[in-house]
């Protein structure tokens, strides 16, 4: 393969994407079947657990895989999403139609002015301001008691439907989760398979081409922060909803890390990357939390080995794999 | 009320000189080698932890204040060798996470071996006493602390300004294939510049140990505050690391003391600005 060939194909990643996704969907067919089939209560929890982290792990790979932003405080709008959905149940409605699309569009919203200020610097900077960002939302949610309930967190009131309760069950949610993410998705998918999910791509490989090619570089950006923000926000909705909970820790830095480290060991700039990504790490977390207190010793093995030997993540080695089967490998 | 003032000032710099002393190796390790090192936190940890085990065994502070900067030292430069050096080529992202992972790494290893308990180091006989300055006592200790940092501070300045070492570190931050081209043996010098940073943050972890205890945990609070001081200083300044040290550290003490609900709301505020001035007007950010 001619360095020429390693270009190519690392441009054409949407493309390669497409064979992952078929999978995917099969995948998801699979997970809508099993409480069907007998699948127990607790396993239900952590698909659901699974899920959420996907989609926040997709909705910042938006940033990170194609944009090539690598935002260190992703975790904000999952915050204040999850804020905002427990603070419009209280005081306005606790109507799903009125708390789950406020609640996005509050993390939208909110997402404009920081991503505007933001994009404004690059590489380490841009990661640092993001970080300061997220962690004034951080201490936002920690000290403002009245509103957020400071360090004891909140309790958010469950999710109605003209005046009905419902997501009441944990086997409700379960479809609920797997049905927003379905969605949420394959609507991540369009957008980065489009015209502008390749103009993202073009800004990542070479910035300043994009720009003598007379693209609005940082308009792309800001749109690419904005629906990161927003998916990143439909996932802490779910996650509220699921705890019926929220604490200032959901948008602490650590929680930006862990996310961060979801996209990276699954494959930054491949769509399913973020999505084995996270199921990889949690469950790396739920089965090493029984044996050992000494996480991050494993997480940070992990980075250094996968950094060290497989900068494109599991789904690239995967990738390498395949395409050596097939006899195009390196 | 002057009183108050006076004694928050006086924390205020010793915390200021502490974190300059963090920002030093960090700042000047990112000048060089193009390298941010976010396991920078962990030596400042391993040397309080370094330290406290030699104060153990010796009860002498002096002794845990060697122990401490040698052995961070030892401990920077195999790091360098063994795996940062490989990374130099790569871009910025990977470095950051490397580093990173191996702050985890630290940490739990630490955990393992020196427990999860808070401990402390008793400041040494010598300096326990209290300094009377215009009526009013000032912690003896403190006020050394303050001197050796804005010592160091000096001392790294001429030394980066006025000796040959520095003239080729300085020439290595300007352009490091032209005096590796020189022949120069540039990577020994990288390495020097490494273990020299990891020294001096080891020092200020046992130096800060009497003062801000150690427990896990401390290597990512204090990591966070040197990257703020850094950034305001701007990455590869020295001097900038130091005014900028004094202008977060007394921005985070009077706003613990005065409004402790916003404190780190400040200083995040601060980076921010800082950064968004510095890269306003611009059209392209992909300049540094």
């Amino acid at each position: 393969m001619t360095v020429a060939d390693v270009i190519v194909q690392r441009r054409s990643k949407p493309f390669v994407a497409l064979r992952l996704w078929s999978v995917l969907a099969l995948m998801i067919a699979a997970f809508a079947a099993a409480p069907f089939l007998g699948m127990p209560q607790f396993v239900q929890a952590l698909v659901i657990e699974i899920l959420v982290f996907s989609l926040l792990a997709l909705s910042l790979n938006v940033l990170l895989g194609y944009t090539g932003l690598v935002s260190f405080g992703h975790a904000a709008f999952f915050g204040i999403a999850g804020y905002a959905i427990g603070i419009i149940a209280i005081h306005i409605s606790t109507d799903i139609l009125v708390t789950f699309p406020l609640a996005v569009l509050v993390a939208a919203l909110c997402a404009v002015p920081i991503g505007w200020l933001s994009i404004r610097l690059s590489g380490f900077y841009f990661l640092m301001i993001t970080f300061a960002f997220a962690q004034m939302v951080f201490v936002a949610a920690f000290r403002w008691k009245p509103v957020t309930g400071g360090s004891d967190g909140m309790i958010v009131p469950g999710a109605t439907l003209f005046g009905a309760p419902i997501l009441g069950s944990r086997e409700s949610f379960y479809f609920f989760v797997l049905a927003v993410f379905t969605v949420c998705a394959a609507l991540l998918y369009a957008i980065v398979v489009s015209r502008f999910g390749r103009t993202l791509v073009g800004i990542r490989e070479s910035t300043p081409r994009m720009r003598a090619l007379g693209y609005n570089v940082r308009r792309y950006k800001l749109a690419a922060f904005v629906v990161g923000a927003t998916f990143g926000g439909v996932a802490g909705v779910l996650n509220s909803l699921f705890n019926l909970f929220i604490a200032p820790e959901s948008a602490h830095w650590t929680q930006s890390a862990l996310v961060l480290v979801m996209v990276l060991i699954g494959g930054a700039g491949y769509f399913v990357g973020p999505i084995i990504g996270a199921t990889i790490v949690l469950l790396l977390q739920h089965w090493l939390s029984s044996y050992t207190e000494y996480w991050g010793l494993v997480l940070g093995i992990l980075f250094i080995v996968l950094i060290t030997g497989a900068r494109e993540g599991i789904a690239g080695l995967v990738m390498q794999g395949w395409n050596h089967l097939r006899g195009k490998g390196p | 009320m002057l009183d108050f003032l006076i004694a928050q000032t006086l924390n205020g710099l010793v915390y200021s000189m502490l974190l300059f002393l963090l920002a030093l190796g960090l700042s000047l390790t990112f000048g060089m080698l193009r390298v941010i090192n976010l396991a920078h936190g962990a030596f400042y940890l391993m040397g309080a932890y370094f330290g406290l085990t030699a104060w153990n065994l010796t009860h002498s502070f002096w002794a845990a204040i060697i122990v401490a900067t040698v052995g961070a030292a030892i401990v920077g430069m195999l790091l360098e060798r063994s795996w940062l050096q490989r990374f130099y080529v790569r871009n910025e992202l990977d470095q950051v996470i490397l580093t990173f992972g191996f702050a985890l790494v630290f940490a739990d290893i630490m955990k393992m071996l020196w427990g999860k308990d808070i401990h402390s180091i008793p400041v040494p006989p010598l300096l326990s006493g209290a300094v009377h300055i215009a009526g009013t006592y000032f912690p003896a200790y403190r006020l050394i602390l303050v001197g050796v940092g804005v010592a160091l501070f000096v001392a790294t300045w001429l030394a980066i300004e006025r000796t040959r070492t520095g003239a080729l570190i300085r020439a290595s931050v300007a352009d490091r294939v032209m005096v590796s081209g020189l022949g120069f043996n540039i990577r020994l010098l990288f390495t020097y510049v490494f273990g020299f940073g990891t020294a001096i943050a080891g020092l200020a972890g046992v130096l800060g140990a009497p003062i801000t205890g150690i427990y896990p945990g401390l290597d990512f609070e204090v990591l966070i505050t040197t990257l703020i001081v850094v950034v305001v200083g701007g990455l590869g300044n020295i001097s900038g690391a130091f005014w900028a040290a004094l202008l977060i550290g007394l921005a985070e003490t009077y706003g613990k003391a005065l409004y402790p609900a916003a404190a780190s709301f400040i200083i995040f505020g601060l980076m921010a600005a800082v950064l968004l001035i510095r890269a306003w007007g611009r059209d392209e950010e992909d300049v540094e």
